[in-house]
């Protein structure tokens, strides 16, 4: 019996071992065939291919952004693709663009888990001559030429129309002084040097004083612990500059837990960034008094750079994306930040509603 | 006849199955992703590239657990390696030689705390190595919690330095595209062989198949089974402190969340490649084609372009479940005689 079983698996073995020998053989005309048929479909502007390798799926932002490059790139705008989710691994993210750069994809899209260590896999893709287009975070890279274009947030102009909407809010409240809580993201990160710079040189020009400033970590938890501290040694708080939503929520419970109330008509105004679904619910309540969107949604200027690519022009290395500021109440119209004016958003539901995230 | 019954039943039987398993799977990739560059030279390559350094792991692996342990320590050594390294070539100026010698040094002390702890106050390797987990980590974040780039040039030529291979493909546009591969690919490949002849053909090594088949009956025999562990355990950290090496050859870059779960790729890479948990059984050749296999799935999804990459996970698990099954059965069988 058991040798029966032995023999029949062996035989399969050995005709397996042919079909893929066979196959293999055949495989490299069938290569040529199809390399012809799609360089001819590209002269006929067919489908243009896009590799994407996302971190992951780790907060409602990524998703939404995942989502925006997805439809995005889809077949009915002429496009192919090829998404990767690294599950915040950076070999996986290397796995894939080496991958991308074998299956001669036309473009590589990449939202870095890493600002470092691309240098090698960067080169092999600049060296099959496809453009790579990074996302979201920046990469630290001592060669330029690795990457064509950035697309992502400018959290430093995020952090100046917020200042520019508290300083235009006090004015119409007339409100006598501003005694400012920075809760400040995790130091070193990105969106915490853009969103603090902002804040330091708002506070300087307009003499606000800043009552305190520390990091919440990005967290709720730490964000709460923060201004609980803050509370207890200081009793005339009346703004709180959060640098996420998450460390708004934590804030408005420690307020609360506090006894103190936050809102338009209460004793703190709590500023907040992201406009998650969640921080923009806060924010129609007013118990966000402003929210400053850090938009996700990547895609359309992705595929505006890609098509500048095609046409043969010269694309800028860095672009932002567009992004809003949202707020309680119309008291604000429109925040002015180095003579540019942007509208600011009166929250109400159907705005909620409206949005993709 | 008979005799050759009996050795198919055993490991070699284990050892077809994954062989034949990859060239299926290959295979089946080549036909069916012809169009998007499967059948060429270099996807092949890629796998060993992408792979080196869990390749060295995966034999660290493979030596403990034929000896009846396991190493879950070995992802953690990794991003140790990886942040000491980056830190001392860029923040203390150390050169890349000497980076070698520290991934070699902090490879070997893991190697040999774990293995005294386990083999002289015979301790459960699990916990022991789960201690070295958190330790690892723990450490890494001690010594930098920024992610460290490394720009050493004599480190990044090493790690850029192509060697290019006889064989090649043409591209979409006509071009003959040589294939290569990187020195990390050489020295894995290389390290296998070694290990391999060491398993075969030395006293050690035939010794560690002894005591992790029965630790007793090793005894009577005359040997000295817990030198043997500790030596099992000093060449697999010796092999996690190369590895993680290879693995910051491959990123360049050094920072906390490194190499998270590796230990688990490079344990399911052993068992796919036919070695038992319970010791014993196993070989370096098997665990090469667990690798591979490991790779070839990640290359397949990620290929087919539309499926999530959590289904790399899901396959895996459904063949570890699958030769485990087969372990079992054959154990069960011989045991019948």
């Amino acid at each position: 019996m058991k040798r029966k079983v032995v023999s029949v698996l062996l035989c399969a073995a050995m005709v397996s071992a042919m079909m893929v020998g066979c196959g293999g053989g055949s495989a490299a005309p069938a290569e040529d065939a199809s390399a012809e048929a799609s360089e001819d479909a590209s002269e006929e502007g067919g489908t243009i291919t896009v590799g994407f390798s996302q971190v992951g799926a780790e907060s409602d932002w990524r998703t939404a952004n995942s989502e925006s490059m997805k439809s995005t790139f889809s077949e009915e705008n002429g496009y192919t693709l090829i998404f990767d989710d690294a599950q915040q691994k950076q070999e996986n993210q290397i796995t894939a663009i080496r991958n991308f750069v074998q299956q001669e994809v036309d473009y590589i899209v990449l939202a870095p888990v890493t600002e470092t260590g691309w240098e090698t896999v960067l080169q092999e893709a600049k060296d099959a001559d496809i453009p790579v287009i990074i996302v979201d975070r920046m990469i630290d890279v001592s060669d330029d030429s690795l990457y064509t274009a950035w697309v992502g947030s400018n959290f430093k102009l995020e952090g100046q129309k917020a200042c520019a909407w508290l300083q235009a809010y006090a004015d119409a409240k007339e409100m006598d002084e501003i005694n400012i809580v920075d809760i400040q993201g995790t130091i070193g990160a990105s969106a915490q040097i853009g969103r603090t710079e902002a804040f330091d040189e708002a506070a300087q020009a307009n003499g606000w004083n800043v009552v305190g400033q520390q990091t919440g970590e990005f967290t709720q938890a730490k964000g709460q612990e923060v201004m609980e501290s803050m509370l207890k040694s200081n009793d005339n708080i009346n703004v709180v500059y959060c640098e996420n939503d998450n460390e708004a929520f934590g804030a408005i419970d420690a307020i609360e837990a506090a006894g103190k109330t936050v809102g338009p008509d209460g004793d703190i105004l709590v500023m907040s960034f992201d406009t998650t679904n969640a921080g923009i619910t806060d924010t129609l309540s007013g118990k966000i008094i402003c929210n400053t969107e850090c938009n996700p949604l990547h895609g359309p200027r992705v595929a505006e750079i890609i098509e500048k690519l095609e046409a043969g022009e010269e694309v800028e290395k860095q672009q932002y994306v567009d992004e809003g500021i949202f707020a309680y109440g119309s008291d604000v119209p429109e925040v002015e930040v180095d003579g540019e004016k942007f509208e600011v958003t009166e929250v109400t539901q159907e705005v909620i509603d409206g949005r993709a995230y | 006849m008979k005799n050759l019954k009996q050795k198919m039943t055993g490991n070699s039987f284990l050892l077809i199955i994954t062989v034949v398993l990859f060239l299926i799977m290959y295979g089946a990739g080549m036909v069916i992703f012809a169009d998007k560059g499967f059948a060429k030279p270099q996807m092949f390559l890629n796998l060993f590239i992408s792979n080196a350094g869990l390749l060295v792991m995966s034999m660290g692996l493979t030596i403990v657990m034929i000896a009846g342990g396991i190493d879950i320590s070995v992802g953690s050594v990794t991003a140790l390696v990886c942040m000491v390294c980056a830190k001392q070539m860029e923040q203390n100026g150390a050169s890349a030689y000497a980076a070698v010698l520290i991934a070699i040094a902090i490879g070997l002390a893991f190697g040999l705390v774990q293995g005294f702890l386990i083999s002289y106050l015979d301790i459960q390797p699990f916990i022991i190595t789960l201690a070295g987990l958190f330790f690892g980590r723990g450490m890494t974040a001690v010594v930098s919690k920024d992610m460290i780039s490394i720009t050493n040039k004599t480190f990044l030529a090493w790690a850029n330095y192509k060697i290019y291979l006889p064989v090649g493909s043409y591209s979409k546009k006509g071009n003959f595209i040589p294939a290569y591969i990187y020195p990390t690919v050489i020295i894995a490949i290389l390290i296998f062989i070694v290990i391999a002849l060491i398993m075969k053909f030395t006293k050690f090594g035939r010794s560690v198949y002894a005591v992790g088949g029965n630790a007793q009956s090793a005894m009577m025999m005359g040997l000295n089974v817990k030198r043997i562990k500790l030596k099992a355990y000093l060449l697999d950290g010796f092999l996690a402190g190369i590895g993680g090496f290879l693995f910051c050859l491959n990123s360049c870059s050094g920072f906390v969340e490194q190499a998270k779960g590796m230990e688990m790729d490079a344990i399911s890479s052993a068992v796919i490649g036919g070695t038992l948990l319970s010791g014993g059984v196993g070989t370096p050749f098997g665990t090469v084609f667990g690798v591979l296999i490991k790779g070839t799935i990640t290359s397949l999804i990620t290929t087919q372009g539309t499926l999530s990459s959590w289904w790399v996970r899901i396959v895996l698990s459904a063949l570890l479940c699958f030769f485990i099954v087969l372990q079992s059965i054959f154990a069960s069988l011989k045991k019948k005689g």
